[in-house]
């Protein structure tokens, strides 16, 4: 019994020691490497794709960002902003557990294909789109109807900034043309020509646009 | 183009890049397992672990070593998280201590190469359980896959010997000589497309409105990779590989398919070169790809046609799915996987499609084979050949053999051991969280719930979180809150049991083939290297799948994809 338990003992301080040699190996050397590689070769990515407008900071273009008013609707969700091009609806959630920090989580709504709830929210953000965009409810596209898988979702499709462009300009008192080539200028098509699906990327068009408004001298 | 297309062809490119890599990585992963030779590096190690590489362990000293070095590994993470809270900032971020249950169920989950979260990695988890918690065990449980999996190869190509090499020697060689090199240029490759790999923890940027944000760092592209690559898909994020800094774009996302299948898929030409026949390899390579594509085509299929009321509303099945990727690449992710032990996920399961939804069900309860997890697949799917032979030499009556090994009743025992253990973990712990009055308040999509869906839907939130634990999977139909003692209790017993159970029973069959004297191949031998074989060997995993699970299935899935 007693060498039993000894064998065992020693048994699992061989792992342990194992375990510590290759956390070193794995969590210490082997990411300290990776990120040696990627500070010097790729600073900007590695550290966040970090994009200025006007010599500020105005976020990561590989997160998605919300533009809207001051002003609530009746549930106190604040208002789009008629200015800007407006992102996928996310369902990312506030930090619940840890509030030391601002973080928003991201995540989906995990709702079902036959949930109501679901049914119901893709209804109203077509009426909701639509309405907001004088557009016909009909010709409001997939991504403007349903929650990303990240909630950060940085693109929208070009058909979805195609149908806010006559709105945006209206609202920068902008021709409707200009900001019609400018969504045309910056919609991506498919890597190589195959992967993934065509997109525009929103905070890089609505920094462009702020631009062109800007120029054109009324804000 | 139309997306169909574009999502067809994103697929025929995945096949191409595998087909290009399994040559060069299978042979290589052969000598790596069969070399004499030891790295100084390696060297190093076995002197600090006070192990001798060389000496060739028999099963149960085999399968102790496992054990010690996975016992070790749970106890060593569930203490880095309860301390967390009196870790410095730079350290923990200034999150506090994981609770005892979730920290159990973490440890669990990522010792078992499952890397099932009930905790969200941006508000819970600082740099020192990230990077030196968990993903240390992305590399460390990959490479204790492999091992078993080499051990049972061995088992099948020594002869009349029952020793089946040294765990210490192939743990080492694993993560040094194949998941390391491969993870470092993986990495490169994933910050390359914008993955972000940095210390500067949380930090705020600006917004385009004014005002600012506050953004993760952290060790990501370095931490993304290996959970592809080993099968593991714990992500840093709560979103996983759909968060833009995890899978930055369409090609990120493809090349993180590829990280998945990569190693699964070589190593049955591993099996080939060890054992001395590569066609053996490829009839079990075959059986793999066949049900792999069958499955991704029929994902591609039923979310493309997007049925189900809400997204019949919406016109497409983009909900949890990312514009980036749109819904071809996120189907083929899906099916690749759950086919593997992987977990990861680009798009949101909860959200397919009702047959959507119980395919990648489904995926999981073929017991991960096709090609499974790095080391289990090749494991799980030899297990599998065994089965099948057997059932062919029932139908001509002779005694079935193997590579040259009979199948007897000790090793059809074995095998039998190996295939029940999962389903009853599943069953019986589904089961159980349904009878329970308790436990049913963590689901989200409940009949009469004011978040209404169908009674179908929430019993396939259970059945899939099981399903994903017992099966090392770790994806989750997230709808579930899975953070309450009961599911991380036993949703982290069913992942212990789920990948140390079938461990015993596949080195005890090693084992038992090692010792055996071949015998020679004549007339009326089994041509396992021949199609028919193949096409037996799927076969029999279906039809003993189908049968196992059928009536749960029916239950969840099927009742809300008729309804």
């Amino acid at each position: 019994m007693n060498n039993s338990v000894r064998s065992t003992a020693r048994l699992v301080g061989a792992g342990l020691r194992a375990l510590l040699v290759l956390t070193v190996v794995c969590g210490v050397i082997y990411p300290l490497v990776v990120t040696g590689i990627a500070q010097a070769a790729f600073h900007d990515k590695a550290n966040g794709s970090e994009v200025k407008a006007g010599g500020k900071s105005a976020g990561s273009e590989r997160l998605g960002q919300s533009y809207t008013l001051e002003a609530k609707d009746k549930d106190g969700n604040p208002l789009p902003d008629p200015k800007f091009f407006q992102p996928r609806p996310s369902a990312a959630g506030p930090n619940a557990e840890n509030t030391k920090y601002q973080l928003i989580v991201s995540g989906a709504s995990n709702l079902a294909a036959d949930s109501k709830t679901l049914l119901d929210s893709v209804k109203q953000r077509r009426a909701d789109v639509a309405a907001f965009n004088h557009a016909d409810p009909s010709a409001v596209p997939v991504d403007a109807l349903t929650a990303s898988a990240s909630g950060l979702d940085p693109d929208i499709s070009p058909a979805y900034a195609r149908l806010q462009a006559k709105r945006v300009a209206e609202a920068n008192g902008l021709p409707a043309g200009k900001v019609e080539k400018l969504v045309e200028d910056h919609a991506d098509g498919r890597i190589l020509g195959f992967m993934g699906e065509e997109r525009v990327n929103v905070l890089k068009l609505n920094i462009a646009l702020r631009e062109l408004a800007g120029a054109g001298g009324k804000r | 183009m139309s997306p169909v297309l574009s999502g067809v062809l994103q697929l025929l490119a995945l096949v191409a890049a595998l087909a290009l890599s399994y040559r060069p990585l299978g042979d290589y992963m052969a000598r790596v397992y069969s070399s004499e030779k030891h790295l100084r590096a390696e060297k190093l190690i076995y002197r600090t672990i006070g192990a001798d590489p060389d000496a060739g362990m028999r099963w149960p000293a085999y399968l102790r070593g496992v054990l010690a070095f996975s016992v070790a590994g749970v106890l060593f993470l569930y203490l880095l998280q309860r301390i967390q809270g009196v870790l410095p900032d730079s350290l923990s971020l200034g999150f506090t201590a994981i609770s005892p249950d979730q920290a159990f169920n973490t440890a669990a989950s990522f010792v078992a190469n499952t890397n099932w979260q009930s905790y969200s990695g941006e508000q819970a988890m600082g740099h020192a359980v990230q990077t030196l918690g968990l993903a240390v065990q992305n590399f460390v449980s990959a490479a204790v896959g492999i091992a078993v999996a080499v051990a049972l190869v061995r088992g099948f190509a020594r002869s009349r010997t029952g020793e089946l090499g040294n765990f210490w020697a192939d743990l080492v060689r694993g993560t040094v000589r194949i998941l390391i090199p491969l993870s470092v240029i993986g990495a490169t490759v994933l910050v390359a497309c914008g993955a972000i790999q940095n210390f500067s923890g949380i930090h705020e940027i600006g917004q385009l409105t004014g005002g600012t944000q506050q953004v993760n760092g952290g060790a990501v592209a370095s931490q993304e990779v290996i959970k592809e690559l080993g099968t593991n898909g714990g992500g840093y994020f709560n979103a996983n590989s759909a968060h833009p800094f995890e899978n930055p774009n369409a090609f990120s996302n493809l090349f993180e398919i590829f990280l998945i299948l990569v190693i699964p898929f070589a190593l049955t030409r591993t099996f080939g070169k060890l054992v001395g026949n590569v066609k053996q390899g490829y009839a079990i390579l075959a059986a793999m790809g066949v049900i792999w594509l069958g499955f991704t085509a029929l994902m591609m299929w039923t979310e493309y046609a997007h049925h189900g009321a809400a997204l019949q509303a919406a016109g497409g099945a983009m909900e949890g799915k990312e514009q980036r990727f749109g819904v071809g690449a996120s189907a083929i992710f899906a099916t690749t996987t759950t086919l593997t032990s992987t977990g990861a996920v680009d798009s949101f399961h909860s959200s397919f499609t009702g047959l959507g939804g119980g395919l990648t069900l489904l995926s999981m309860m073929l017991g991960e084979i096709a090609p499974g997890g790095v080391g289990s697949g090749l494991y799980g799917m030899l297990v599998m050949a065994i089965i099948a032979v057997f059932i062919a030499g029932l139908m001509v009556g002779r005694t079935p053999e193997y590579l040259g090994k009979k199948i007897g009743t000790r090793e059809i025992k074995l095998a039998a051991c190996y295939i029940l253990i999962t389903p009853t973990l599943v069953l019986g712990f589904t089961a159980l969280s349904m009878a329970l009055s308790s436990p049913p308040g963590s689901i989200l999509n409940v009949k009469g719930n004011s978040v209404d869906g169908s009674g179908a839907h929430g019993f396939s939130e259970v059945l899939y979180a099981f399903t994903s634990g017992a099966n090392n999977n770790g994806s989750a139909f997230a709808g579930l809150n899975a953070n309450t003692p009961w599911y991380n209790t036993t949703i982290g017993l069913a992942m212990l049991l789920g990948r140390f159970l079938p461990m015993v029973f596949v080195l005890a069959l090693a084992g038992s083939l090692a010792e055996q004297t071949p015998v020679p191949e004549t007339a009326g031998t089994l041509r396992t290297e021949k199609p028919l074989f193949a096409g037996l060997l799927v076969g029999a995993i279906l039809i003993i799948t189908g049968l196992t699970y059928f009536p749960a299935l029916a239950l969840g899935p099927m009742a809300e994809g008729l309804s």
